[in-house]
């Protein structure tokens, strides 16, 4: 993983000459600094080998067939140990192949990854200006059941009719992400709650508007939307559709966003120290509304990747679990857009693989999600993986990278 | 919401003068008042017929038929309350303490009533649903989340963010069931009536182990514990699912199906009428968590341990200085954290229903984590938030029996109304002020 912070121009997180400097002292406490906070690639990929290993101890001890060859191990161990090897073996070849073996593969991985990266990176933004996120659920199933409405109720021409479905489910997605940075701005609540109560309170709306008619497949009675329009639907390359370049452009506009403007800076300042940037001149609020208004954009962008992508009907598991996916995609691309495209392909691979892990080796699909938390508490834990290989460190031994509730 | 609302803080005695909080605490008083005066207002506005039954009980049941209500009358008393209360604020005269207390006990009271009796009144022909008691399925929804807010509190009281309540509660729930089931079928030794409670261990055991990763990694490791207690969750779901898939169908029974637990009656207290029964007459589980809170609080406040654990959770480096050993504390802390989270975890299993499902706990232990930034880290207040929010779930159950308001909508309503009482009464919270920092002795 490269780091795209070091770049010669990269402003500092907080402006020395317009602070009091008992606030900028104060501020390394709760900096959420990207340069600390990237890993070496040694790192990331021993993590991964990590969690490989990990996973094959829980693949060896789910197979049947190795199991069976334990009571006889100490006659004749080799049974067990071929036995092992080809569950593992078979296993990570299915995650391999289902991930990167091939086209449908690649599609497949691609567009898993598409909603993780620009979901994530709407919890990234958030988590830059100091807001922890776990709304991104409820902001992509409100924003889903306005792309959805836009794509099968209104009749416009191809292409115009995606686009304004698209700009349906990310002015949803603002809004029910902005109440959030409003209600955090004008009354202090804690974004942790209201993210949590509203993602629920999403839940009950979207099933809410399914029970209409106007919103229900025709001739059906179950809390189900048809599909998209055909001419509100992603263009799309065999399978592949328009969904991740999307998702890499949106990474681009918020590493402009966060490195390149004002409004970034001042985001990257408000969650550094938001008394600091108060002192500064910076309005606080404004920031938090921002913030969280533009996290549930990229949230409403993630889920026309189902919903106008894919043309998945529109339910109350049109998000899937890619809502709270999307924080631990942000969190092992360490809040940065580059780290959160990386992640968010990884975790499509994983994900796109675990399914025909299942289907090919007979290894249940919630095995990926073991590996996914695997590798993120491996790579948040350096200095446990430098002593498991023992690898001499460059000294730091462990990075001290702390962030309180904030607010 | 009266319970919730009702402020707890002095004011300095000024007259002239007026604080700007004084005063939104006064603009905000005679906005709630008055709403609760519309409302009741609007209930008799679009009430055909009163008539409305009631239920001391939870469920309908040979001894307990249902009674009729006046509803009218209870309107009429809801308004007046109300509008006193609207009277009092705009004169600034709402009594401080005890008093102001009780007044926002009988409004908020007189409205749920009043609330209830318009929600279950013109039902039409046929099946007459009555208004139930409450109280017992509160408790049963609040439990776990209690225990899970309990948990929180313990740990971020250290300096411990603990995220992870969720996949403590997965863990517990799964391992309680599987312990529970273990005993039952294959470890004679064990008396049956102690199997349940034998997978209760197992759920402390489980919500332990959590901890102790979550320990490992945050005070070990000094791994960013916002990060590490969403993987955990994340860890735990997928693990219990894992594992889970791997009981093979005919072992089912042997390894995930408890007993669950049995209900006690306390002897004098479960014969008090109304509450009696549906507080005294639990599964030990709900007394463990009644005296959880109670340990909890006085574990916090009134022993050494709990001023060492609050002093290391607000400034370890000043806790170290005095000889305070920082990590070991911060580990017993998250350690007990584990133990409470975990039963409530196994409340889910061997606590009600009892085999384990594939993510059970749907997301309460992050409603608990809410209840702890609700709380404002405190044992009490976060059990009171937990059980607000047991309170109107149960009330959205019961609203669902008949049908005023839309069945989702409905369902929305604890979640909303947790985001009401946070937005307009809890406001700015302030978490312990290492909350979240590893300590690195110099």
């Amino acid at each position: 993983m490269s780091d795209p912070q070091k770049g010669p121009a990269a402003p500092p997180v907080v402006d020395p000459e317009r602070v009091d400097p008992h606030e900028a002292a104060a501020a390394p406490r709760r900096r959420f600094d990207a340069s600390a906070f990237v890993p070496t690639v040694v790192d990331s990929v021993l993590a991964v080998v990590l969690a490989l290993v990990v996973g094959a101890v829980l693949i060896v001890f789910s197979t049947e067939r190795v199991l069976g060859s334990l009571p006889y191990f100490f006659s004749y161990p080799w049974d067990f140990f071929r036995f092992a090897g080809e569950a593992v073996g078979d296993g990570y070849a299915a995650l391999v192949n289902g991930s990167l073996g091939g086209a449908d593969a690649l599609t497949r991985t691609l567009n898993r990854a598409a909603p993780l990266i620009c979901a994530g990176l709407g919890v990234s933004l958030a988590f830059r200006a100091g807001l922890f996120n776990i709304g991104a659920q409820g902001q992509m199933l409100v924003a889903g059941l306005a792309a959805g409405y836009v794509g099968f109720t209104w009749d416009l021409p191809t292409g115009l009719h995606a686009l304004v479905a698209l700009l349906a489910a990310l002015v949803a997605g603002a809004l029910w992400g902005g109440v959030i940075g409003l209600l955090k701005a004008r009354t202090g609540a804690h974004e942790v709650i209201t993210t949590i109560m509203l993602n629920n309170v999403a839940r009950f709306v979207v099933l809410y508007f399914l029970g209409l008619e106007a919103f229900q497949r025709p001739n059906s009675d179950n809390k189900l939307s048809p599909p998209v329009d055909d001419s509100a639907t992603f263009p799309a390359i065999g399978n592949l559709h328009l969904g991740i370049v999307l998702a890499v452009l949106a990474a681009l506009v918020v590493w402009w966003l966060l490195e390149r403007s004002t409004l970034g800076f001042e985001m990257r300042a408000v969650g550094a120290n938001p008394d600091a940037a108060r002192t500064a001149g910076m309005s606080v609020p404004r920031v938090y509304v921002t913030a969280m208004t533009l996290a549930g954009v990229l949230a409403g962008l993630a889920v026309t990747m189902t919903v106008l992508g894919q043309q998945n009907s529109v339910t109350d598991q049109v998000a899937g679990t890619v809502g709270f996916d999307a924080i631990t995609v942000a969190l092992l691309g360490r809040a940065t857009p580059v780290g959160t495209v990386l992640a968010g392909l990884l975790f499509g691979a994983l994900s796109a693989g675990g399914l025909s892990m299942q289907g090919a080796a007979g290894i249940a699909p919630e095995l990926s999600q073991v590996l996914q938390a695997l590798i993120v508490l491996f790579v948040a834990a350096p200095a446990l993986v430098r002593g498991i290989f023992r690898i001499k460190g460059r000294g730091q031994g462990s990075s001290v990278e702390a962030k309180g509730w904030g607010g | 919401m009266s319970v919730v609302d009702a402020p707890a803080r002095s004011e300095a005695p000024e007259e002239q003068v007026r604080d700007r909080a004084d005063v939104r605490r006064q603009v905000r008083l005679v906005v709630v008042f008055a709403l609760a005066a519309a409302m009741v207002l609007l209930f008799r506005l679009t009430t055909d017929s009163f008539s409305v039954t009631y239920l001391l009980e939870a469920q309908r049941s040979a001894d307990s038929q249902p009674r009729s209500l006046d509803g009218s009358l209870v309107n009429w008393v809801a308004l007046v309350l109300a509008l006193a209360g609207v009277v009092l604020a705009a004169l600034n005269r709402v009594p401080r303490g005890g008093l102001g207390l009780l007044l926002y006990v009988l409004v908020g009271l007189s409205f749920y009533v009043a609330f209830m009796a318009w929600a279950f009144a013109d039902q039409g022909e046929g099946f007459q649903a009555s208004i139930s008691n409450p109280i017992p399925g509160t408790i049963s929804i609040a439990t776990p989340l209690v225990l899970g807010a309990l948990a929180g509190v313990v740990c971020e009281r250290a300096g411990v963010i603990n995220i992870a309540i969720e996949g403590q509660f997965l863990a517990g729930a799964f391992s309680a069931s599987l312990f529970a089931s273990i005993a039952l079928s294959s470890l004679a030794f064990i008396p049956l009536w102690l199997c349940a409670p034998f997978g209760l261990l197992g759920g402390a055991l489980a919500g332990m182990l959590v901890s102790a990763i979550l320990g490992l990694f945050a005070l070990r490791y000094q791994v960013n514990q916002v990060v590490l207690g969403v993987v955990i969750v994340a860890f735990a779901t997928g693990l219990t699912g894992f594992l889970l898939g791997q009981i093979p169908s005919e072992s089912t029974g042997r390894l995930n199906n408890p007993d669950p637990l049995e209900p006690l009656a306390v002897p004098v207290l479960s014969d008090i009428p109304v509450i009696g029964q549906a507080l005294f007459e639990q599964t030990i589980l709900v007394y463990l968590t009644y005296a959880a809170v109670v340990v909890v609080a006085l574990l916090l406040f009134q022993t050494r341990w709990g001023l060492r654990v609050r002093a290391v959770g607000e400034h370890p480096k000043a806790a170290d200085t005095v000889g305070i050993k920082v990590n070991r504390l911060r580990w017993q802390a998250v350690l007990f954290g584990g133990l409470l989270a975990g039963l409530g975890g196994a409340y889910y299993t061997v606590g009600s229903s009892g085999a384990f499902d594939k993510e059970m706990s749907a997301g309460t232990g992050f409603i608990a984590l809410a209840a702890v930034i609700m709380g404002r880290w405190h044992p009490v207040w976060a059990a009171l938030a937990a059980v607000f929010f047991g309170f109107m779930r149960n009330l959205g159950t019961q609203l669902s029996l008949v049908d005023r308001i839309p069945g989702d909508l409905i369902g929305a309503l604890p979640y909303l109304a947790t985001v009401i009482v946070v937005a307009g009464f809890v406001g700015r919270v302030r978490p312990p002020a290492a909350d979240g920092e590893p300590f690195v002795k110099a």
